[in-house]
């Protein structure tokens, strides 16, 4: 622990403030128990969002003042118990096991007590102090739910805080408690669950023939009840340090209890049910909650759709009506005259590097950092409705056609993430559990098409189509989705082989959205694109803009050009000639870049009438054609090495690009065809 | 009341309807799953939704939970199983 150099840097405090030797608190908690928010509250923006280390599972971490001293703090994945059914499950246990944090703090939610003291049964058979945050005390009272926390803490012989973190109540006393273990000053006898009177033998007989050979940190009666629970990893790693023998006979013994781990199960909740008796008084059978209320609607497998399309609908209206005009602005005041005030500033400096400052720098990333404000509105309601608990009714309802492509529900959060930017999209798939049903939704989610084409359309779409641009627009969204949809059932039949994994979700109550929790959700998914705009998009911007400058600084003679015109018979199966080819390169570092290449190629500012400059060079079924293929091609460098990152194989990175590469092409081909077959 | 007993699988009941846990017919991983969700033999669950197809709701230990039609038709209850 003194040698913890893995601690992140964090941007906004002096490093000297945190030190290896600060106390280490986990928190720890099922899904949906407000764990986030209570991280929040305690850390504010002293937090650093990483990755567990070889895991892509977010690993937050922060740190906060505790009478004069720094504490560290470490969000654990929110797990439902500590059996290696997930990553995030074994991440949580090796950690608390491994680090031996100074406190863990359970959070649990009073309105969900019984479902959510399982993880609490789990936790408190391990050593580590345990702290029990009963939050969303308010929830609970609104449900009719009244849950004596006195009471509770005595049966569990663990503290118990009662809270409602989305106000703020109860951080001191939580903060009292963790002080007082930290100080030695609270004593803890927790009462944790016992196995079941028949499976106590079993139990006991399989500590016996582990005993001496469970390796460190692991508790030997911890061991012995995870075999008996079938816990793959722990299983792995006893058959690896048994002597084969002893295996052989702890394997007997496990194959004829094969069904124990319901009997373990089943005894936590009977533990659970001896703790929440005398706690907790339950409303009248017969009322109808708030949740039940509007589920009657909005989880309805119509009304519910049409709800879900009304939503989605108004969230686009908003991005668009507000994001535009805000793009706009800060493209028109603010990139543009920072890229003047560059080439003016460099005015005694050769050519080159005032190109390179004002069009590969400023041009290129400032460019992409234009879609920012369309990406805020975006992040902000997606949140939102995240946080009010819409999204589980979202998946719930887009179930029954996410099996099209041998998906469920839960793919379908990340896919409407990607209709803002595909790079959230990519790593918003980290929802699903099962590692093919991710894979797939990581191929397919570059075929939503985002804010980025869209602008390429709207541009282009006017120039050609006139008044009936719209309906170009609404169908190339609607090719888009098509090709989504077919190739994700084209995949699953051929890679995946239809396999399907479960659907298990659990369905949140309502709740009133915590302003504080959608602000850091908004600033951390912002920096992420505006990082990624600052490294890779920066570094492929250079390459391209240097591409199109040498060897002797015309576009038209570059490098880029030459390529252009080599690749120009692929091209024109789709109606395209070099300079859209072209265009369609330089969409790599990021979409929109192909109308400022096009302006470049035809020496006309997009401002200055380039979309007739378009006009009267193309047929519009070459320009039906190449708005097809910027829908469906190569998705842009952000996306493709968040791919990368996220399937951590440079093989699906390149099957990704290939994949998309040859929907484009062929639907590009096609389109083109079609259109100059039905004569326009 | 009258009460008919007999088995069914989830995803036959009714909405509104209650009934108790028997056994999982699926495989080892949901089953963990289910069990850690507060699916457990002997458990009494509440149909909040269900319209015949596609996904439907039940209500175990408080908590709403969604479940794949195809999940459900592998957990067997016992119907109509008086409290």
């Amino acid at each position: 622990m003194n040698e913890c150099h893995d601690t992140p840097l964090k941007t906004n405090t002096p490093p000297t403030f945190v030190n290896a030797d600060a106390p280490l608190i986990a928190l720890a908690g099922q899904p949906n128990m407000g764990k986030s928010t209570v991280f929040n509250l305690l850390t504010g923006l002293n937090q650093h969002v990483g990755n567990w280390p070889g895991k892509t599972v977010e690993r937050r971490e922060g740190h906060f003042g505790l009478a004069g001293r720094s504490v560290r703090l470490v969000d654990l994945p929110g797990t439902y118990s500590l059996t290696a059914n997930s990553p995030e499950e074994v991440i949580a246990r090796e950690f608390i096991l491994r680090e031996q944090p100074s406190v863990v703090v359970a959070v649990v939610s009073a309105a969900n007590l019984e479902r959510s003291l399982y993880l609490v049964a789990e936790l408190a058979a391990l050593d580590t102090p345990l702290v029990v945050a009963l939050n969303m005390m308010d929830m609970a009272a609104q449900e009719g739910v009244h849950v004596e926390a006195q009471v509770l803490e005595a049966a569990l012989g663990l503290p118990v805080v009662p809270m409602t973190a989305s106000r703020a109540i109860g951080v001191r006393e939580l903060l009292r408690v963790v002080e007082d273990i930290l100080n030695g000053k609270q004593a803890l006898s927790p009462h944790p669950p016992e196995v079941r009177a028949d499976h106590r033998e079993v139990l006991e007989k399989i500590e016996e023939l582990i005993t001496a050979y469970v390796p460190e940190p692991y508790p030997q009666n911890w061991a012995a009840l995870k075999l008996l629970e079938g816990d793959a990893e722990v299983s792995r790693m006893m058959q690896a340090a048994l002597p084969t023998k002893v295996w052989e006979s702890v394997h007997d013994v496990l194959r004829a209890h094969d069904d124990a781990f319901l009997a373990v199960a089943s005894g936590r909740y009977e533990w659970i049910g001896r703790m929440v008796r005398a706690a907790v008084t339950r409303p009248k059978i017969g009322q109808v909650g708030l949740t039940e209320r509007l589920d009657r609607w909005a989880a309805h497998p119509f009304w519910g759709l049409l709800i879900l399309t009304g939503i989605l609908g108004m969230v686009f209206g908003l991005t668009f009506t507000l994001g535009t005009p805000l793009q706009e602005w800060f493209d028109g005041r603010i990139v543009a005259p920072l890229a003047g005030l560059a080439s003016q500033g460099l005015a005694s400096s050769p050519t080159w590097l005032r190109g390179l400052a004002a069009d590969g720098v400023i041009g290129g990333v400032g460019s992409v950092l234009t879609f920012l404000p369309i990406l805020v509105i975006f992040f902000a309601t997606f949140a939102l409705l995240e946080d009010v608990g819409y999204m589980a009714r979202a998946a719930y309802v887009m179930d029954n056609l996410m099996h099209l492509m041998g998906l469920h529900g839960k793919s379908f959060l990340p896919l409407f993430l990607g209709f803002g930017c595909n790079v959230p999209a990519i790593m918003g798939t980290r929802v699903i559990d099962s590692w093919p049903a991710r894979l797939l939704t990581i191929l397919i989610a570059p075929l939503v098409p985002c804010t980025a084409r869209m602008a390429v359309v709207a541009f282009i779409a006017p120039a050609f189509f006139g008044a009936d641009a719209i309906w170009v627009s609404w169908g190339l969204v609607m090719l888009s989705l098509l090709a989504l949809v077919s190739s994700g059932a084209l995949l699953n039949r051929v890679i995946f082989k239809g396999e399907r994994s479960a659907f298990i979700m659990e369905i949140p109550l309502y709740h009133i959205p915590n302003a504080r929790t959608i602000g850091l959700l908004v600033w951390q998914r912002s920096l992420l694109f505006v990082k990624k705009a600052g490294t890779t998009i920066l570094a492929m911007s250079l390459l391209v803009w240097l591409m199109s400058y040498l060897p002797d600084g015309d576009l038209n003679t570059s490098f880029l050009a030459r390529f252009g015109q080599f690749l120009e018979p692929v091209g024109r199966w789709m109606g395209l000639d070099w300079r859209l080819t072209v265009a369609l390169l330089t969409s790599f570092p990021a979409k929109e870049n192909a109308i400022a290449t096009l302006g470049v190629l035809f020496g006309s500012s997009p401002e200055a009438g380039l979309s007739n400059t378009l006009a009267a060079s193309f047929s519009a079924a070459s320009a039906l054609s190449f708005l097809v293929v910027t829908m469906l091609f190569i998705p842009c460098v952000a996306t493709v090495s968040a791919t990368r990152q996220e399937t951590n194989s440079w093989r699906w990175m390149l099957v990704s690009v290939f994949l998309l590469l040859a929907i484009s092409v062929t639907a590009g081909a096609a389109a083109y065809h079609l259109a100059v077959f039905l004569g326009r | 009341m009258l009460e008919k007993k007999h088995r069914i699988s989830m995803a036959e009941m009714t909405a509104g309807e209650n009934a108790t846990i028997l056994l999982f017919q699926g495989g080892r991983t949901v089953s963990n799953r289910l069990a850690s969700l507060g699916f457990t033999p002997g458990v009494r669950v509440n149909m909040t939704q269900n319209y015949g197809r596609g996904p439907l709701i039940v209500t175990v230990r408080g908590t709403r939970v969604a479940l794949g039609r195809g999940e459900a038709a592998k957990i067997i209850v016992e119907r109509g199983a008086n409290e």
